[in-house]
């Protein structure tokens, strides 16, 4: 199948719209990706004619609603190549997910002393959840090293493993550099160690296909919405035999098998982590997200992406004084930048004018901008639909801006 | 001239502005025009952290009207600043206490001073008025 982009583009109606007056060029697709016409139709379908709550009533329409609500789980199984689908957790979106198994996995495996691992280019998602348990359980939060390119000092990382680490939490990718970590690399040494990682995989999910178990990684993160999903769901992915282990992390409806006030048992995975009535309706959504996802040709988007992240680096660079931010050998299509005399705020809202959306600021990695010395970066961020022309078209919007500020 | 007539004066200069760019580019100028706050009041206390942009802020009580300086990272911000301290220094705390700023509203420039701007402008005003109750109850004491 040939990859054709204005086939692609007609199945998301924003993309059609003007801000501005000008034509929209959506270059903030690591914030949240536009959504196609077959999660937004699955969306009205569900409120309009199959709305219920799930997992317990007896009449049909309930019925109905579970089994297209836990469609989704079985989707995201197959998607992920998960073993089972026990395995997937649903939950709020990425933090929620990281919040879950930094409590539930926190409290059950980590002890004084023990070590958790993240690194200096974690999103605050995967920084402070970590540092409240560790503070905690009396752990140790140690921050694996990166060099001037924005990549991961993997060798350092690896010193780091001893006795005492319990985990590596690590970003597949980077959502303010793109720098793509080596995951693979990461697992095989740190299982060789005894060591689980977890991974952040909200960047990941928008550009390539995961497998969980080819990977091997113990827990797995995302948030459907970057994903050309709905927003207010996510997952967390973990082997069963961990998940087992862990204790529920929020009480509630659907989480329990009896309650007495004397003693309270607990659901079989995965009902034991999703507390009360889920976003039902974004489950419904997500399920038909999978089935966009599973007809697109992730080869041509990957080739597609990478053609459409070199051409807008080489003519980034032309312009005089535009630094980018986030030079690693492996990344996905997100570029930062930094213009010599103006403040990417500034940036930002001229661009905005002229109907280009971007993202400026610390991009929730304060840390990392931080070991930067910078106090954010303007970030174009590119999605399966984004085409050279938008590119040419925001470097001229770009010069003109520059022209203004300056 | 009372803060109304001040507001009411750069709606009108502003209603020249036949696009975007135009408007941009003046509030640009002002922003680089903007006489800059002295370094040694841009202490911990006068700064005003937005998740974009950074402002600093100070308030002098002069002849019982306020005197604000102020600057920020960002030139847009700044140039915002310029029309803000236009309208609001060099007048008493009651009458900064007592007059709405519609102005802002009407020369299109809403959207930066709404919460999730995070540019600190928000902030800025309210600020503002802060050092307009404090001085208001210096001077009545």
């Amino acid at each position: 199948m040939s990859f054709n982009i204005e086939a692609l583009r007609s199945q998301f109606p924003i993309l059609s719209r003007k801000v501005n007056g000008q034509p929209l060029i959506y270059f903030d697709n690591g914030a949240t990706a536009q959504k196609p016409q077959v999660m937004i139709d699955a969306l009205n379908n569900y409120y309009s004619f199959q709305n219920a709550n799930i997992h317990r009533g007896v009449h049909s329409l309930s019925q109905e609603a579970t089994t297209a609500f836990e469609a989704a789980r079985m989707k995201a199984q197959a998607y992920f190549n998960a073993a089972k689908s026990e395995e997937i957790i649903f939950t709020k979106g990425t933090t929620d997910s990281i919040n879950l198994l930094a409590g539930s996995f926190g409290r059950t495996f980590l002890n004084e002393g023990d070590e958790v691992i993240i690194s200096t280019m974690e999103h605050h998602s995967n920084i402070v959840p970590w540092q409240m348990i560790c503070d905690e359980r009396k752990a140790k939060l140690r921050i694996a090293p990166i060099n001037e390119k924005g990549e991961l000092l993997l060798d350092e990382l690896k010193e780091m493993v001893n006795k005492k680490t319990k985990l590596i939490s690590i970003v597949h990718i980077s959502n303010a550099l793109g720098t793509i970590n080596p995951i693979q690399e990461i697992i095989d040494f740190a299982h060789a160690h005894d060591v689980l990682v977890a991974v952040d995989g909200a960047q990941s999910v928008p550009h390539m296909k995961i497998d969980v178990q080819a990977w091997d990684c113990d827990f797995f993160v995302f948030s459907a919405h970057k994903m050309f999903g709905p927003t207010g769901i996510g997952m967390l992915y973990g082997k069963e035999h961990l998940l087992n282990k862990m204790p529920p992390y929020q009480g509630g409806g659907d989480m329990i098998k009896t309650v007495t006030f004397e003693k309270t048992t607990y659901n079989e995975l995965p009902h034991k982590f999703e507390a009360g009535t889920p976003n039902i309706a974004a489950g419904v959504a997500l399920s038909a997200t999978f089935d966009f996802l599973n007809e697109l040709d992730w080869e041509a988007i990957h080739q597609h992406e990478t053609e459409l992240l070199a051409y807008a680096t080489a003519e980034l660079k032309k312009i005089e004084g535009l630094r980018i931010i986030g030079e690693a050998a492996n990344k996905a299509s997100v570029i930062s930048f930094l213009v010599d005399g103006t403040h990417p705020f500034d940036v930002g809202v001229i661009l905005d004018q002229m109907g280009i959306a971007v993202r400026t600021g610390h991009h929730c990695t304060q840390p990392l901008m931080d070991w930067f010395k910078i106090p954010g970066t303007i970030r174009a961020s590119f999605a399966i639909y984004n085409t050279k022309e938008e590119v040419d078209k925001m470097i001229v919007a770009l010069n003109r801006t520059i022209k203004m500020l300056r | 001239m009372t803060i109304k007539e001040r507001q009411d004066e750069i709606i009108d200069e502003f209603s020249i502005f036949s696009d975007w760019m135009d408007k941009y580019e003046y509030i640009i100028s002002l922003g680089k025009e903007l006489p800059i706050i002295d370094e040694s009041k841009k202490t911990e206390d006068n700064i005003i952290k937005g998740c974009q942009s950074q402002v600093w802020l100070d308030g002098q009580l002069v002849d019982g009207k306020i005197v604000f300086t102020a600057d920020s990272d960002a030139i847009i911000t700044k140039g915002i600043i310029a029309l803000l301290i236009r309208v609001v220094s060099d007048q008493t705390p009651d009458e900064i206490l007592n007059n709405e700023l519609y102005f802002i509203d009407q020369i299109g420039l809403k959207e930066h001073l709404s919460p999730t701007r995070s540019n600190g402008l928000v902030s800025m005003v309210k600020k503002m008025k802060l050092f307009a109750l404090g001085y208001k109850a210096k001077t009545e004491n």
